[in-house]
């Protein structure tokens, strides 16, 4: 029997990455809001890798934080190896990644969960939603209890429908083993939400005790670890740190999976859902790339206080036997015990062109989403699509503006409008290719670029904010100054060029000039900049890339000022382009589907031409004065 | 580099009068003082008066290119409501196109179709009720100038640019998959190879820039399509004028059978000249296709040259010709006239008048080369008296295609520098971008598709 059970200001369907931000985010508003979960034990679980962040996924998890997120927190007081990736290449690639104690990870996040003021945890099924008029009113659970709400948030993951597959077993639930969430489905089709059906794949987990590290590559972490979140001390996060290890596979492994391959659900046909490519399991790969000899594989601990490993490159479909014979092929798993299978697990999730840039619903007011249920993947990006939502849904309570992030400001933006405009046929990962001005969007200056905007939603406190304001003014100060600081080509100047490799001066020059030299930087040249204040660490940093990297720089802020042109031409609601006589069908049929937020939004759909532009900026022009 | 000021050819592309080169954007005095040379020396154009005329020269570094007259016109008081410059020259199409290429490679832009319209629109100097002529004249031209860059782009060069562009791409998709995937993919040794890599691209993009300086990524000039019975001497004229044994040439009728294409050069007019299968009733399907496609150029001709054989009798097939040419400027050539003539000068006056036509009608020997010189001189004398002249769209095409070439080259000479200054790899990929977006825009291909696709393709990575 259906009854009335409590009225909240926010419902969030959900409790993994994605579902945890936007719950905190929401209740640290203010808002009064309860967070479903099938198994409160399985709050931020990290079902597939053991780790936070890496190659833009770090940048992610940066954004996250500078934004007021618990993600890198979380990350600080849980890792147990890290490792910044990429710091020979250029600092705009500079990526943090951090091997998670999984277990402590999510015991962390429930524990914050559990302390937040104005949170509600529930361990229950969300079976309904619950529309009017184009509107939102809440959930009805599996029990029959409804509960009402101004706003919902849905991140279920990888749970809606799921199945997991290995061989010819099918086991129908989330993963790990845990409840799928069966009825959801039906209600979002019955309110028009158009779905699709995504796959994605992880590896077995192995006994410690079963392998051979003599045969391994030992792979440790950094010596000096930097902290994901700006508000971590430094000095907190040098602790003793665990090895992961490097092994490859051979001919062996690849003969075993070629032979075996009619057996994989994948390549049977069982499988429905579409995969995702940058996440190939090992028989798509061995497919694939026929001609690579090996690939590597990182073996991985799962946390300090289980044995379990994580093998990490050969995610896998194939049938229990099979999976016994290929991670035995190689060099140290000869003996290995496998804890859990491998399996491929398939779910339902949305076409995300259906949600505004806000994460909103364009066909039900009140109703966000994120996570992987936008068909993203990735915990990090899940985590920065709950932050916006959740976020939103805030806003949308409150009666605010709400809250988008453009491809120019970071990389959630060029998550967000990625998922929001493109067409989507896979699992969405970040990828540093994606954001066209990532010389401008670093992870180490995610604070400057975006804890005005955590501040001005009411995630960042006014001390925090505070500090980055100051920072602000310490960079742009010194990098003036830098600019103005002479140097001559006298004894001391040439013995220190030479020192570090540099040719020494013909003339006089600045020493801006000099630091641009590649193997020169700020803290190399302190000795012949006799006024050089004392500064902190990170606004050394900032004023080194600044002055090292600023042709470029200046040119993507050109580039950024002519993207905001269009991005600043807003485009009416629920608009009828078909009124525009002049655009071409296929145009008009898009921008209908779409119905872009902006000029800017519409000029990235597929399909509407730079012509098309023009003429709907015509249109615009003319519609604005005729008012 | 993108730059927000555009530059166009303001007025007809025909070899006459005055020609006005326009630039309008932020850049635009900037521009003109690098360019503009007074006549007593130093001059800045940036810092006279709004709205007043002064005379020099267009020069490009030590080049002096022509003579002219500039206006120059300050914001907001010009049709775009931006800084203006109106660049008044000889009115040659030569000089008027270099003008332009010189605007451009000292940091304008070429308009897009409409774009100076666009702008008076948007900027507000545009009355309302004219919205919709805006947007006809941008889908207008912009329809030509999808068509001319895309269908009109030569075959093997637009291969070629493609080819130029995958390979950039796979670059690209390398650097980006190690850069994502840093513990599989390895970048030892890689800058050296790019660099050999960006040397034979440049090379590359170099020849096609010379392809374009010769009007060959398009074919720019008067549309000239010689028409005419079966061994009218078609071919003959068209060898005559090219000075080359280009067409086949023999008295058997039909030998023609495809078009054949020639560039020729009449004292600075280009002409684009097309010999054209016989016209005339035919069963044999081969020739059939050479008469349809005579027809099809017909449609595209700016000046037709009709053949008549002075040796033979006008009859259906002269008909079917005449039928085609009322709306068309034509040059009628008797030709054959040092033999026994079975059809005369007048003859052909009333088959012309009866239709209504007052073509030009002269007698020519192909054979004995009687009357080239009057053919040449009655083309110049109509060409300079504005009654033929080409669709400038073409032209302006051309000197698009190329900005997008050299914007191109000079994106792969900045990897270059980034390579020799020792950037790190991941500063490599941003100019390869440009330059991959620059050719794109050349072939109609989207750049970040096409690089997923080919991380995903061509490299292994994840987890």
């Amino acid at each position: 029997m259906p009854y009335l059970s409590e009225e909240y200001d926010i419902c969030v369907a959900g409790a993994g990455h994605a579902g945890c931000e936007a719950a905190l985010a929401c209740a640290k508003l203010g808002l009064e809001t309860i967070v479903f979960t099938v198994s409160v034990e399985s709050i931020a679980l990290m079902p597939c890798n053991p780790n936070i962040g890496g190659s833009s996924k770090g940048h992610l998890v940066r954004e996250i934080d500078a934004l007021g997120g618990q993600m890198g927190i979380n990350i600080d007081h849980t890792f147990i190896q890290s490792k910044m990736l990429n710091v020979s290449k250029g600092p705009a690639v500079h990526s943090l990644r951090a091997q998670a104690d999984k277990s402590g990870y999510s015991q962390e996040m429930r524990r914050t969960l559990e302390s937040t003021d104005h949170l509600t945890i529930r361990q229950a099924e969300v079976t309904e939603l619950i529309v009017e008029d184009g509107i939102v009113k809440g959930v009805k659970t599996f029990s029959g209890a409804l509960y009402h709400s101004k706003a919902v948030v849905l991140c279920t993951g990888t749970y809606l429908k799921s199945r997991c597959l290995y061989g010819d077993v099918i086991n129908f639930t989330g993963p790990n083993g845990l409840q799928a969430a069966n009825h959801l489905s039906e209600s979002l089709k019955e309110n028009g939400i158009e779905l699709f059906r995504f796959k994605t794949g992880t590896p077995a987990r192995i006994d410690r005790r079963s392998v051979d590290f003599s045969k391994m590559e030992e792979q440790k972490g950094d010596e000096r670890v930097v902290p994901f979140s700006f508000s971590t001390d430094p000095e907190e996060v040098q602790i003793d740190q665990v090895s992961c290890w490097l092994t490859y596979t051979n001919k062996d492994t690849h003969e075993i999976i070629r032979e075996n391959l009619d057996r994989s659900p994948l390549y049977s046909g069982m499988i429905e859902g579409t995969g995702p490519r940058y996440c190939p399991s090992i028989e798509d790969k061995v497919v694939k790339f026929s001609d690579k000899e090996r690939h590597q594989v990182f073996i991985e601990p799962e946390g300090l206080y289980t044995n379990e490993m994580y093998i990490g490159g050969m995610s896998s479909s194939l049938p229990e036997d099979v999976q016994y014979k290929m991670y035995k092929s190689v060099a140290g798993l000869e003996h290995v015990k496998i804890v859990r299978n491998a399996y491929a697990i398939e779910y339902d999730c949305i076409d995300p062109r259906q949600l505004y840039p806000t994460l909103e619903f364009k066909g039900i007011r009140g109703l966000f989403s994120g996570g992987q249920f936008n068909g993203s993947s990735g915990y990090e990006e899940a985590a920065a699509q709950g932050l916006v939502a959740g976020i939103n849904a805030a806003m949308f309570c409150k009666g605010k503006e709400p809250l988008v992030l453009d491809r120019s400001t970071s990389y959630i933006g060029v998550l967000i409008d990625d998922l929001v405009t493109k067409e989507n046929r896979e699992p969405y990962r970040m990828m540093t290719s994606r954001a066209e001005y990532r010389l401008l969007l670093r992870q180490d200056n995610a604070d400057l670029r975006l804890s005005k905007i955590g501040y001005e939603v009411g995630l960042i406190d006014e001390e925090r904010y505070h500090w980055v304001v100051e920072k602000e003014g310490l960079i742009e100060k010194e990098v003036d100054r830098i600019q103005h600081v002479k140097i001559g080509a006298n004894a001391v100047v040439q013995k220190i060029l030479e020192e570090h490799g540099s040719a020494p001066l013909k003339t006089g020059t600045t020493l801006a000039e000099l630091i641009r030299r590649p193997e020169l930087s700020y803290d190399d040249l302190a000795e012949i900049d006799k006024d050089r204040p004392n500064l902190p660490y990170d606004v050394v940093e900032q004023v080194n890339i600044n002055i090292k990297y600023d042709g470029y720089i200046k040119r993507q802020l050109k580039q950024v000022k002519e993207f905001k042109k269009l991005e600043n031409k807003k485009l009416p609601e629920n608009f009828d382009y078909n009124q525009v006589k002049s655009l071409r069908i296929e145009a008009k049929q898009k921008l209908n589907l779409y119905q872009p937020v902006n000029v800017g939004q519409a000029s990235r759909i597929s399909g509407v031409s730079p012509a098309d532009i023009s003429v709907l900026l015509v249109y615009l022009e003319q519609m604005y004065r005729k008012k | 580099m993108k730059t927000n000021t555009i530059a166009a050819i303001a007025t007809a592309m025909s070899n006459s009068g005055i020609g006005i080169i326009r630039m309008s954007g932020e850049e635009s005095f900037e521009i003109i003082d690098k360019i503009y040379r007074g006549k007593k020396g130093e001059k800045k154009l940036s810092e006279v008066p709004s709205h007043t005329i002064h005379y020099g020269y267009i020069c490009d570094g030590e080049k002096v290119i022509d003579e002219v007259m500039v206006l120059v016109l300050k914001s907001p008081n010009t049709y775009t409501r931006e800084d203006t410059v109106e660049i008044d020259c000889h009115g040659g199409v030569l000089v008027m196109k270099r003008i332009l290429e010189t605007v451009i490679k000292y940091g304008a832009r070429p308009a897009e179709p409409g774009e100076f319209t666009k702008r008076a629109f948007l900027n507000g100097r545009i009355d309302l009720s004219q919205a919709e002529s805006v947007i006809d004249v941008i889908n207008a031209k912009n329809d030509f100038s999808l068509e001319s860059s895309l269908h009109q782009l030569q075959g093997n060069l637009k291969n070629k640019i493609k080819e130029v562009r995958r390979k950039i791409i796979h670059e690209i998709a390398f650097i980006e998959s190690a850069l994502d995937d840093p513990e599989h993919i390895s970048m030892e040794g890689y800058s050296e190879k790019l660099k050999e890599i960006i040397s034979e691209l440049s090379l590359e993009l170099k020849d096609l820039l010379l392809s374009s300086e010769n009007g060959e990524l398009l074919k720019e000039g008067i549309n000239t399509v010689i028409i005419g019975k079966p061994n009218a001497g078609k071919s003959s004229f068209m060898n005559v004028l090219s000075g080359k044994e280009r067409a086949i040439v023999t008295n058997i009728a039909g030998t023609t059978r495809d078009i054949l294409e020639e560039q020729v050069n009449l004292d600075g007019i280009t002409l684009n000249v097309m010999d054209t299968a016989g016209i005339h009733d035919t069963w044999d399907t081969v020739e059939k296709i050479g008469v349809d496609k005579a027809k099809e150029s017909l449609s595209r001709a700016d000046l037709v040259i009709y053949m008549v054989d002075a040796s033979t009798v006008l009859d259906e097939n002269d008909e079917e010709i005449l039928g085609l040419l009322s709306d068309k400027k034509t040059i009628v050539l008797l030709n054959k006239s040092d033999l026994e003539k079975s059809t005369t000068e007048n003859m052909v006056f009333s088959h012309l008048e009866e239709r209504g036509m007052n073509h030009p009608v002269l007698s020519v020997s192909m054979k004995e080369e009687i009357g080239v010189k009057e053919i040449k001189n009655k083309i110049k004398e109509m060409f300079f008296a504005g009654e033929i002249s080409f669709n400038d769209e073409i032209l302006i095409t051309n000197v698009r295609q190329k900005s997008f070439l050299q914007s191109a080259l000079d994106s792969l000479n900045m990897v270059r520098q980034s390579i020799e200054d020792e950037m790190p790899e991941d500063f490599y990929s941003i100019d390869l971008v440009s330059a991959s977006e620059e050719l794109g825009n050349i072939t109609g291909e989207c750049a970040s598709e096409d690089l997923v696709n080919e991380i995903f393709s061509k490299f292994c990575m994840g987890k």
